[in-house]
């Protein structure tokens, strides 16, 4: 049942992504500022957007395993936390190559990058203290805690650029306050948007299914020592 | 301009790259648990004989 929805959502990721990829190069005009570059806005914020829905995911599956104590809860937000950070990487990375078009440089320390940055490494020390734990329950609790404080600096990013005067653009839609885009240059945006919250959920369900497998072997192993 | 459309096309490789190197570590990793199911299930298959 999982590989059948795993499947169709992979194809009607395929079909947006490549009826996007044709109306972003097709009929999308280059931007009159930024020229051609603007287009990487496409993949730059529907990966940062995706990957904060995600990082939340993540802490609330965490949250619910300590109310709980289901270690589940725990598989799931391990999977949703390494996907979010995909997504975050490919935001980090696309920004910078807007970056240095634009400003003329692939990094500057301004609030927003530098938050996110922080972001970024404080998943990548969750997945590493994943592998450094091997006791379930231990490993488990201190990452579902870690992950609370990570999501704490979510907020920070989100917020940067209203609370300080950064390099990084200030809010460029209108559900955020920003000037907004042309309609025939946002419709796109908000279909890569979808394309990409697919893309996300096939990932997690995939990587869902290998946590459950590695429960699967736990298990199988304990039982074998108990001979 | 030709250098703009050039880091746009860097933006996209690199975009979908890190989609497909992540999608090719899921798929070593799920055929590794694949193996190591297989040989915990066997051994304890053997144990039970």
């Amino acid at each position: 049942m999982r590989l059948k929805i795993i499947l169709t959502l992979s194809v009607v990721c395929g079909l947006i992504l490549a009826w996007n990829l044709h109306t972003m190069f097709m009929k999308v005009p280059d931007e009159a500022n930024q020229g051609a570059i603007f287009r990487i806005f496409y993949f730059h914020f529907p990966a940062a957007i995706t990957s904060f829905a995600g990082f939340y995911l993540g802490m609330f599956a965490g949250v619910g395993y300590l109310i709980t104590k289901n270690l589940k809860l725990d598989s799931i937000a391990a999977s949703i936390n390494e996907v979010s950070l995909a997504f975050a990487t490919i935001a980090l990375v696309t920004g910078s190559i807007w970056g240095r078009v634009i400003w003329g440089i692939w990094w500057t320390w301004d609030a927003r990058i530098t938050s996110y940055f922080v972001c970024w490494l404080l998943y990548v020390g969750y997945l590493m203290m994943r592998r450094a734990i091997d006791d379930p329950t231990t490993r488990a609790r201190l990452c579902a805690v870690l992950s609370i404080f990570a999501a704490i600096d979510i907020v920070i990013v989100w917020k940067s650029i209203e609370w300080w005067r950064t390099q990084h653009p200030g809010p460029v839609l209108e559900i955020r306050g920003g000037g907004g885009m042309a309609a025939g240059m946002e419709a796109p945006l908000w279909w890569n948007f979808l394309a990409m919250l697919l893309l996300f959920t096939v990932l997690i369900l995939i990587r869902m299914r290998q946590e459950s497998m590695r429960r699967e072997i736990d298990s199988l192993r304990r039982y074998a020592h108990a001979f | 301009m030709d250098q703009n459309f050039t880091f746009m096309v860097y933006g996209f490789t690199a975009a979908w790259l890190i989609v497909i190197l992540y999608v090719i570590s899921l798929a070593l990793r799920e055929s590794r648990l694949r193996q190591e199911l297989d040989r915990v299930k066997r051994m304890l298959e053997e144990r039970e004989k």
